[in-house]
């Protein structure tokens, strides 16, 4: 079924389908319809999911982590404030092993506050032991949801799933996009049945012990283990997924990288004005190509140093600023990711598209002209820039 | 409720807080929690959920639980929050046939946990209205971290970040009245009770807290001797003495209506509470008896404006 | 299903369970806590009236009852603060001195 839907609603529409035992709500731009949607479906008896419209994102998380102990499947939407202020109860959904599905609509974080979209938010999570999948557009946000619980509900990997998407350039884009039958999506996920529950008859269950040092380092382990399973487990969902769908994905996706010389490394929409850019210069005979990283947590990265082998020079570009002074997140990852390669491209890390900053083909063809002159002259210059600012030097 | 109270009948029950948790020697928690949790009926089953605190770090130590029930501990500050939402997942359970029976759902928070860092979360969840449960075991301060004062802690009380010195008295500010804030929130059931003599009264009101349905808060004071600094013997009369001085008045407010669960023969002076606590002690020193003066003052005047609204 | 009595100090993390969650009742059961005791309550049951007011002020589930009767003390868990004594209006329980239960 082809329909014409924002990213918010589509995936308003996926959890419709999925129709979750409890889902938390609480409002925040630019996330704010996908609860809005729901509450609609569920006066509209659409659905029967418990909808606990909580005072805070912290309690919605609460909720999510006590309600999927208890036995139920739960889900909730929050972007930017919502999720740091889940911050302490990620780690606890995660450690606990409780595969929640979140939908993160990618915001700035304050301060200043701003509405418009960058990764700082997420990322700032991504070391709390969720999965985290990134949609470039309406119809990945739609098929990452639809995804997720297959993924997280697994016994060997029960980990939270955070899908997301870019704040209004994708919650607020109206594009056209295959819907699945809802039957289908039903058979797809299945019923939610874990080994043991809070609610369980036949034995109790005790969830979030004190942990002494004698067992912590233990727990971490199988946690850790647990996402390094997921990674295969995601590419067999995939597979499903594609059976169902016709669509297929992986970890990340190489645009034109079969014989790229210079590339980029980035996550979510830019990667459609990456392409387009891509396909230009193509066109005047650059080898350019892409790898947009679609999974980050577990991160890819013997699958991203295999797609750069053969590179030149890359730029990765990070829509979030780490504050390390030494590169954005993606650019540490990618940057270990090679460093067991033989032959390594000349990197460097572009942060870009903070608070909304846009970024255009332009900008784009212009930062592949950079990359061009460090693979011929071999001078990469600074090795960490930020791109979309205005400048002095610019404008004298 | 339909039998009335049977002290022995009720002890026959098997423990559901069972022996072997780490709380110290002589802890009121493990007395309330245990308390609390004979008024279930023996045939239903309960969640019981914990914020962060000596309870929890106790009762739940790996892998050992102190709990007969399911039990979950998730934050500090969510507890009211978590108890929801294993409400909300028994109701939408139940709705598509996939648990059956009475589940019964009891949040043990302390102070801390309950007037200060949990407080919104435990507003949001009363106004939603989850039929559930919420105990605040009331000890007067951040016992787990080391005494430190939180806005439950009396007037004058001494704790590790409200010092006795040269410059310093203990607390400067009034104990926080969360019992009346939790009335406010037009709630079928909140009560005020104590361990106390053969536990009718906590027991009394922690079944109907357990079976009116809607949510139901319950504050319970909950003598640490660590922190207090009074013989951890002497639970039974400390707790007597707080509610024969009124500091600790026993009360109940069911759909709306006040009720006084309590009326001391004879209200003592506060420093007969006071005096066997290490934690008042500076206040019996020559030259503090302003002290003394303004909390019975206080005690006084609470006193009397509960009996107003109780009609007493 | 991995049971707490099998999980120690030495377990290999492939052994514990995912999360720390236990899956069984009271396994707080098998945690001695009598050890703590510096002082030990010792039953006198001739003097017992078995009035029950010292069970419910237990803070440690240390008084067993069955069939009506209060039993003696459980010494695993019961950790020697007394309560009991100070509210059994009967000489039925006295305090000693030291740790060992009595014999
Ligand atoms: C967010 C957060 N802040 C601080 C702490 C540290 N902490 C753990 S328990 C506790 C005090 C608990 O006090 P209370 O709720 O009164 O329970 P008590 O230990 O006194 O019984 C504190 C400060 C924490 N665990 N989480
Ligand atoms: S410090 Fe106080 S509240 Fe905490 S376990 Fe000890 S006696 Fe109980
Ligand atoms: S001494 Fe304390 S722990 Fe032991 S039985 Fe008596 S009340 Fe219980
Ligand atoms: S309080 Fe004393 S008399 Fe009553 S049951 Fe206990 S030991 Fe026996
Ligand atoms: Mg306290």
């Amino acid at each position: 079924m082809i329909k014409q839907l924002s990213g918010n609603e589509a995936v308003a529409y996926a959890l419709k389908q999925l129709n979750p035992d409890v889902m938390g709500a609480f409002p925040i731009t630019p996330s704010t319809e996908i609860p809005e949607y729901f509450a609609q479906y569920v006066a509209d008896g659409q659905v029967n999911t418990e909808f606990v419209t909580v005072e805070s994102e912290h309690s919605s998380m609460s909720v999510c982590i006590a309600a999927q102990a208890a036995g139920a499947r739960t889900v909730c939407a929050t972007s930017s404030c919502g999720l740091a202020l889940m911050y302490e109860l990620l780690y606890v959904a995660a450690s606990c092993r409780l595969p929640i599905t979140l939908v993160c609509v990618n915001r700035a974080l304050s301060g200043p506050i701003n509405i418009n979209n960058d990764h700082s938010d997420s990322m700032g999570a991504r070391d709390s032991g969720w999965i985290q999948i990134y949609a470039e557009n309406n119809q990945e946000a739609y098929d990452n949801v639809i995804m997720a619980m297959p993924i997280g509900e697994t016994p060997w990997v029960r980990l939270p799933v955070m899908t997301c998407m870019d704040g209004f350039i994708t919650s607020h884009a109206v594009e056209n996009m295959q819907l699945l039958d809802s039957d289908v999506v039903k058979r797809f996920v299945g019923e939610y049945k874990p080994e043991n529950y809070l609610l369980k008859k036949e034995n109790p269950l005790a969830v979030g012990p004190y942990d002494i040092s004698a067992y912590y380092m233990e727990h971490k382990v199988l946690q850790a283990e647990a996402m390094k399973a997921a990674k295969a487990r995601i590419l067999e969902v995939a597979a499903e997924f594609e059976r169902i769908s016709g669509r297929s994905y992986g970890l990340l996706e190489e645009y034109r990288m079969e014989d790229a010389e210079l590339a980029l490394v980035l996550i979510g929409s830019t990667a459609g004005t990456a392409k387009a850019a891509v396909d230009r210069l193509r066109e005047k005979g650059v080898k350019a190509g892409l790898v947009k990283i679609r999974v980050f947590r577990p991160f890819p990265g013997q699958e991203l140093a295999k797609a750069l082998a053969g590179t030149r020079a890359v730029a990765v570009m990070d829509k979030s600023e780490g504050f390390s002074a030494n590169g954005g997140p993606l650019f540490s990852e990618t940057c270990s990711a090679l460093y067991d390669c033989k032959e390594r491209p000349y990197l460097i890390n572009i942060v870009y598209g903070l608070g909304g900053r846009d970024v255009t083909t332009g900008d784009i063809e212009k930062l592949f002209g950079r990359l061009a002159n460090i693979a011929e002259t071999g001078d990469i210059g600074s090795v960490y820039t930020h791109m979309g600012q205005r400048s002095r030097e610019e404008i004298a | 409720m339909s039998k009335i109270y049977n002290l022995k009948r009720e002890v026959e029950k098997p423990p559901r807080l069972t022996g072997g948790h780490r709380l110290c020697a002589g802890c009121g928690a493990g007395v309330v929690v245990s308390g609390v949790l004979r008024a279930l009926n023996q045939e239903d089953r309960a969640v019981v959920v914990n914020a962060t605190s000596c309870l929890e770090v106790s009762t739940f130590m790996y892998p050992y639980t102190a709990y007969m029930d399911s039990f979950i501990h998730s934050a500090f500050e969510n507890s009211a929050a978590t108890c929801s939402g294993v409400e909300a997942a028994y109701n939408a359970l139940k709705r598509r046939g996939k648990v059956d029976g009475t589940v019964k759902f009891i949040t043990f928070a302390g102070d801390g946990g309950t007037y200060d860092i949990g407080f919104q979360s435990l507003s949001g969840a009363m106004e939603r209205g989850h039929d559930m449960v919420y105990v605040c075991y009331d000890n007067e301060a951040y016992m787990n971290t080391g005494i430190q004062r939180s806005s439950s802690t009396p007037l004058f009380a001494r704790t590790t970040t409200t010092p006795v010195g040269s410059a310093g008295q203990g607390k400067k500010q009034n104990k926080k009245d969360l019992t009346e804030i939790l009335v406010a929130h037009n709630i079928p059931y909140v009560a005020q009770t104590a361990p106390l003599g053969n536990f009718k009264d906590l027991h009394t009101k922690s079944h109907k807290a357990i079976y009116t349905e809607g949510p139901c808060f319950l504050n319970i004071l909950s003598p640490c001797p660590r922190g207090w600094d009074y013989p951890m013997a002497q639970l039974a009369q400390i707790t007597k003495l707080a509610v024969d001085t009124c500091v600790w008045p026993l009360y109940e407010v069911e759909e709306g209506i006040w009720r006084l669960s309590y009326i001391p023969k004879k209200k003592l002076p506060v420093e007969e509470f006071m005096r066997p606590q290490g934690r008042f002690r500076h206040m019996f020193q020559k030259g503090n008896e302003w002290m003394i003066e303004e909390v019975q003052k206080q005690v006084d005047q609470r006193w009397e404006s509960l009996l107003e609204k109780t009609g007493a | 299903m991995i049971n707490a009595q099998d999980i120690n100090e030495k377990t290999p993390w492939q052994d514990l369970t995912p999360g720390g969650e236990i899956y069984e009742a009271g396994t707080a059961r098998a945690f001695n806590t009598g050890v703590w005791r510096t002082n030990t309550p010792v039953f006198h049951a001739q003097a017992c009236k078995h009035c029950m007011l010292c069970v419910p002020f237990c803070p440690d589930s240390a008084i067993p009852v069955k069939d009506g009767k209060r039993l003696d003390f459980n010494y695993m868990h019961c950790k020697g603060c007394g309560i009991c004594e100070n509210v059994c209006p009967f000489p039925a329980i006295t305090m000693v001195t030291g740790g060992v239960p009595h014999d």
